[in-house]
């Protein structure tokens, strides 16, 4: 089978769409969400998603496939929330790990089932690991700047446990994603050195996905583009690209300017579009399609697909539209300054 | 839905050829900042550093960091394209003192745009700091000293947080000063860095170590060629790392004038660029351009960078003379300039300000009509308020010692005249000048310690006396001789080690038998009132007196020499002293001893069945040249230092004590300033050795080493034991208690150290005598007995930790250091536990310790330089320090049979701790 670096190398991959928006179709109620196993729990969780992971995990385990029909290489884990700090809102910190081993097996187990079907397109699962509700750079105070909600030992806690239950889960790939704050993001990386270092297995490929929030540019803590990248470098990742808060249209600069830059695979998958006055996106599969072939034609994409508002059709589409394009050459990496 | 596909056939452009990256090192804040080849010379911001500005450390220590921020923006605002962090003071909690500034720094854009670079000495700062920053970073700095293994865990930490380091060209037993040793360092952390850790070569930064030049030593004076060469070699060798330095050592020399410093930096820095220097810690605001450089001054810099002539220090010393006055001043409060002649003198005196008190000497020596009356009138007038205020504890001795130098130095621009009208005036009359009176004071014979003895000669000074002073180690018949030469009124005496009060008996006696007639004063620390009335005074008729302290010997002094008073004070003291003795020979019996037999049942530990002492990692002997003094000074106890000054107190609350708070602040300051000069322009050298020996217990008292010398083999080490009667249940301590007796059949370990940082410190203190300076000198003597006090404390913890290695969790603060948290003890032959000095060349001699450490031995067993330390370690989580207490004759019999001495010998060696009667 070919390896992720291989597959890259070949052609532009494909990564999935939005788990929300499709969970969203299944019109779950509390009571979905609570399952057999936690129908007498203290606190409410319906929106607890990841949760889904331990008490629908056959709507999970459909939705993956969806997205692999449609043709992605690379499916996400539906564990965006799943570390100690975020569960916290649901008093769920104590499933957190599970849920990580849990949504890990699920994507592997559906992933498998499409390598078989076609060895020659190996699919991989990427164990998402989300920003955070609390930020290291930021404080929740306005009269107390200095103030953290949130220490970088806490946040490195969280994340390893999160890295140690999708590794145990089978995920092949480590996606730190919708970073708006680099400094979460550096800690997701320290804890990702730090369990590899201890188990003593060589690190998964790691992707790195920050987030450009408005024209500034400027990820939400307020670092460029570049500046962001030369932060997290050191992760020595796989890819480093874009997700969410803006559409294909708007991340355009910002995905032409990280293919100049980087050293590794670029990344970049987009909402669909901007939202419009009730919160949904309005991009059509095809709208969304044409935009990412843009930036294939371009020569600034290594890994394509959807985030907030793409469904499988968008992907299917993405998918055919790159199908016969070249991905980005990886740049050379030269040896001497002069 | 393929008729929506319509795109697959669409022609992708030619594919753009390859882009290429080049492995520049790139950093980062809320912007990025790529060093090219062409960006020359990246300027790091240094305000913001406890330990360089003044400012900045008490805007953090006062917890202004709204104004703190202020200093960094400052910093961005001047071009600073790095901001250098650094919280290192130890009145500060440096860990949370970095998270707050650096938190704070997040949320100002216009500052936290440009990388941080976090500079500490305490790696758990540089953690707190990588904590907080979500750019790519430096940190200043890591490097070898503690070692391969030490370095490769920080780097590996600094590269899981993605920064850059800066790396120190040290290794484990110093820092690197010449072109070979830095460049040989740098490669050997560069091939550690990137084979071992996986750095990249674009992420390390090297400072080699600029060190001051021009500073008259001569050993100096390459130190720029050195750095420049280096820097060129390590391009050469490792073309894509950086090299960094803090520019503004190279001129400490010259520190006060700006205009010299600013064209010694502009002029290095120029040299230092083009062999491919390319980043450095600089204040921007003190840089000139190279070319717009006064072409003199220009060519005396680059003489003295380039290291090209013999005398270009000289040179541009002289240089320095002439535009002192054109550099920035410091706005001082100048009123008290309006006064009279008599008035500034007493002020210049009193604040102990010596900018003006040439001219003012030389005004006064006009106005009146002798040389003499300048002393006897507003000199001693001002320094009678000294003394007044001294007396009444509103001066402090530092500031006594102050007023000391502006006395010297106005008595200096006289003594010409006076030396000129004496001669007159036997010419004339064949007249005698008589002075107030004259005391000749000594550190006895085998004694090195002189501190207490420099601030009495000073206070005295101070207070009119003519002070001969035959520094240290001065055999009795010298100091008799000259007494009789220079007809000296008083005797003083002076000691630190308990022999010096035997040979304080000694000269008493002498003094007795050769009929002199004048008063004898006994200080120093091991003196006391008891051992004067009981042991000396008995000894010599004609004034024995004991001074405890600087600020009594003024008192005493007087009433010696005031011919009313004198026969009544000295009878009181004899009766006094009297009383005393009689007292003591009365007090005796009270308490019970043990015959030594007895005590040996008591011993600290008796179960060895369990025991399983941790073998030494490195056994055998390591020595250490040219130890990092900066890493020492990291472990220095500063209570003692205050002491030394005669401030009593604990150590931080002293400096804000409501009465001597001010005074002990200004003191730290001043010994915090030349603790930099000492650390940075190297001033005293740090030399150590330890060595880890087998040893078991091979009798009640005996230790039995296995010495690794060649002829030296096994060697006894003879230990005391505690004879006081004591509670049930509780041990006579013996030092050899510590250790596995050879019947419990295990091998047992101990080990031994010496430590000093006196070397090369005379020249400064000869330096400091030619500048009529004591309060350097004795600053500077005070610092090095804390630093080599620091060395043993340092050296302990590594051998704990390192060496031998019984004690590698141990995470204990400096502060649990100085209160003796740790497991293990270091006790000193001479000292309480083992208070008897001969063993001392048993522990020389297994670490043939003044080979390695340049350390001797003195007849009464004082080691020389006297900053030095030396002692035992054991290991043994039980052993804890003790004091032995008085011993009974039973016990010294047993020893001197141990020993092969006599009786007497045994005697004399252990007067002090003799329970009985001679």
């Amino acid at each position: 089978m070919k390896s992720l670096s291989q597959c890259a190398a070949e052609r532009i991959l494909i990564i999935d769409g939005a788990m929300g928006t499709m969970i969203q179709r299944y019109k779950l109620e509390e009571a979905d969400y609570r399952g057999e196993r936690f129908k007498n729990y203290h606190l409410d969780v319906k929106g607890n998603n990841d949760l889904l992971c331990l008490t629908q995990p056959h709507i999970i385990e459909a939705i993956h496939k969806e997205y692999l029909e449609a043709g992605a290489d690379i499916i996400e884990t539906n564990t965006f929330s799943s570390t100690t700090i975020a569960m916290a809102d649901y008093d769920m910190q104590a499933f957190a790990f599970e849920m990580n081993v849990a949504a890990a097996r699920i994507a592997k187990k559906a992933a498998q089932e499409y390598t078989a079907k076609t060895p020659d397109k190996p699919r991989f699962v990427a164990g998402a690991i989300g920003p955070l509700n609390k930020t290291l750079s930021l404080s929740p105070d306005v009269n107390n700047p200095g103030f953290r909600s949130v220490s970088f030992d806490e946040v490195v806690d969280a994340y390893y446990e999160q890295v140690k239950g999708l590794h145990e889960g089978g995920a092949d790939i480590l996606l730190i994603e919708t970073i708006f704050d680099t400094l979460n993001s550096k800690a997701a990386i320290f804890a990702i050195k730090k369990y590899f270092s201890d188990i003593a297995q060589p690190e998964l490929p790691v992707m790195i996905s920050g987030t450009i929030t408005d024209a500034s540019g400027r990820t939400l803590s307020g670092q460029t583009l570049e500046a962001f990248y030369i932060s997290v470098m050191h992760a020595k990742p796989f890819s480093v690209g874009l997700n969410c808060a803006l559409g294909g249209n708007q991340m355009r600069p910002y995905i032409e300017e990280l293919s100049q830059i980087a050293a590794c695979n670029v990344s970049c998958y987009p909402n669909a579009g901007l939202p419009n006055a009730f919160g949904e996106y309005d991009e059509t599969p095809d709208q969304t399609a044409h935009i990412i072939e843009d930036f294939a034609r371009e020569g600034f994409v290594n890994i394509v697909g959807g985030c907030c508002g793409t469904t499988p059709d968008h992907i299917r589409h993405i998918a055919q539209h790159v199908k016969t394009m070249r991905p980005r050459p990886l740049p050379v990496q030269e040896e001497t300054l002069a | 839905m393929s008729d929506t596909i319509t795109s697959t056939d669409t022609i992708q452009a030619e594919a753009p050829a390859n882009r290429t990256i080049k492995p520049f090192l790139r950093l980062s804040g809320l912007e990025p900042l790529v060093v090219r080849p062409e960006t020359n010379f990246i300027n790091i911001g240094e305000r913001t550093n406890v330990t360089g500005s003044k400012k900045f450390a008490r805007l953090i220590r006062e917890g202004l960091y709204e104004e703190a921020l202020s200093v960094a923006r400052q910093q961005v605002e001047n071009g600073a394209q790095v901001l250098d962090v650094n919280m290192d003071d130890a009145l500060l909690d440096g860990e949370k003192a970095m998270t707050t500034f650096l938190n704070l720094l997040a949320a100002e854009p216009d500052i936290s745009k440009i990388p941080v670079m976090i500079d500490s000495s305490k790696f758990s700062i540089i953690e707190a700091g990588l904590k907080c920053l979500q750019g790519k970073c430096i940190v200043n700095s890591i490097s070898l000293k503690e070692g391969e293994a030490k370095f490769i865990e920080q780097a590996r930490i600094c590269k899981a947080f993605g920064a850059a380091v800066v790396v120190m060209a040290f290794d484990e037993y110093g820092q690197a000063d010449t072109e070979e040793k830095k460049v040989a360092f740098c490669h050997r952390s560069y091939k550690i860095l990137t084979e071992k850790v996986g750095f990249d070569p674009q992420d390390i930064i090297f400072d080699p170590n600029i060190f001051a030049i021009a500073t008259g030593i001569e050993e100096h004076n390459n130190y720029a060629v050195d750095f420049i060469n280096a820097t060129r070699r390590i391009k050469e060798l490792m073309p894509l790392t950086s090299v960094s330095g803090g520019v503004s050592n190279i001129s400490f020399s010259f520190r006060g004038n700006d205009v010299v410093r600013e064209a010694m930096h502009s002029a290095f820095l120029y040299y230092a660029i083009k062999a491919g220097m390319n980043m450095g810690i600089v204040n921007a605001g003190m840089l000139q351009i190279y070319d717009e450089i006064e072409p003199e001054l220009r060519e005396l810099c680059d003489d003295a960078i380039l290291n090209r002539r013999e005398d270009a220090t000289e040179r541009l010393i002289a240089f320095a003379e002439t535009v002192k006055s054109k550099g920035k001043v410091i706005e001082k409060d100048e009123s008290w300039r309006h006064g009279t002649v008599e008035e500034r003198l007493s002020h210049a005196l009193v604040n102990g300000i010596t900018d003006y008190i040439d001219a003012d000497t030389e005004e006064a020596r006009q106005k009146y009509p002798r040389p003499l009356d300048v002393i006897e009138g507003p000199l001693m007038d001002g320094m009678n308020i000294v003394g007044d205020l001294f007396g009444s504890g509103k001066m402090f001795l530092p500031q006594v010692v102050k007023s000391a130098r502006v006395m010297k130095k106005s008595v200096a621009v006289l003594t010409p005249y006076i030396e000129e009208e004496k001669q007159r005036l036997v010419a004339e009359n064949g007249g005698v000048v008589k002075s107030a009176g004259k005391i000749l004071l000594a550190t006895v014979k085998g004694d090195v310690h002189d501190i207490g003895k420099n601030i009495v000669g000073v206070v005295l000074g101070c207070n009119g006396y003519d002070i001969v002073d035959m520094g240290v180690m001065v055999p009795a018949e010298k100091i008799l001789q000259k007494a009789r030469e220079e007809q000296v009124d008083i005797i003083g005496l002076s000691g630190l080690i308990t022999p010096s009060l035997d040979e304080m008996v000694h000269v008493a006696r002498e003094m007795k038998r050769q009929q002199f007639e004048v008063p004898l004063i006994i200080g120093g620390a091991t003196t006391s009132r008891t051992h004067t009335a009981v042991k000396i005074a008995p000894e010599y008729e004609h004034g024995v007196i004991h001074v405890l302290d600087a600020s009594r010997s003024v008192t005493v002094t007087g009433s010696l020499l005031n011919k009313a008073l004198k026969k009544t004070f000295l009878d009181d003291v004899k009766l006094e002293y009297q009383k005393l003795n009689e007292n003591f020979r009365n007090k005796k019996p009270v308490k019970q001893y043990l015959p030594i037999a007895e005590a040996r049942q008591h011993k600290a530990i008796k179960d060895w069945s369990n025991y399983k002492p941790v073998v030494p990692k490195q056994l055998g002997v390591k020595a250490f040249h040219n130890y990092d003094l900066a890493e020492i000074a990291e472990y220095i106890d500063w209570q003692p230092f205050f002491i030394s000054w005669e401030l009593h107190g604990k150590f931080p609350q002293i400096l804000t004590d409501e009465i001597v708070g001010v005074e002990a602040s200004r003191l730290y300051e001043d010994a915090k300033v030349m603790l930099k000069r000492i650390v940075e322009e190297k001033w005293l050298t740090a030399n150590g050795v330890i060595g880890l020996f087998p040893a078991q217990r091979t009798a009640d008292d005996t230790i039995t080493v296995q010495s690794p010398q060649p002829g030296q083999g096994a060697v006894q080490l003879e230990c005391l034991r505690q004879q006081l009667k004591k509670a049930p249940g509780q041990p006579n301590f013996s030092l050899a208690d510590f250790i596995a007796p050879v019947e419990s059949g295990i091998q047992d370990y101990m080990g031994a150290f010496a430590v000093t940082t006196g070397g090369d410190i005379e020249k400064w203190l000869e330096q400091f005598k030619t500048d009529l300076d004591d309060y350097s000198s004795i600053m500077l003597k005070a610092l090095a007995d804390r630093l080599v006090e620091a060395f043993a404390e340092l050296m302990h913890k590594r051998v704990r930790k390192e060496f031998w290695g019984y004690a590698n969790n141990e995470q204990l603060s400096n502060d649990e250091l100085i209160r003796e948290e740790y497991s293990g003890i270091r006790p000193a032959p001479g000292y309480p536990a083992c208070p008897e000095h001969t063993e001392k060349y048993k522990l020389f001699d297994m670490l043939n310790a003044t080979e390695n450490t340049g350390i001797t031995l003195t007849e009464s067993l004082a080691m020389y330089p006297a900053s030095s330390v030396s002692g035992w370690y054991f290991a043994h989580p039980e052993a804890k320090y003790f004091g032995l207490g008085k011993i009974e004759k039973d016990q010294v019999e047993d020893y001197a049979a141990r020993k092969g001495w006599t009786i007497e010998e045994a005697e004399k060696w252990l007067r002090p701790v003799l329970e009985y009667d001679m």
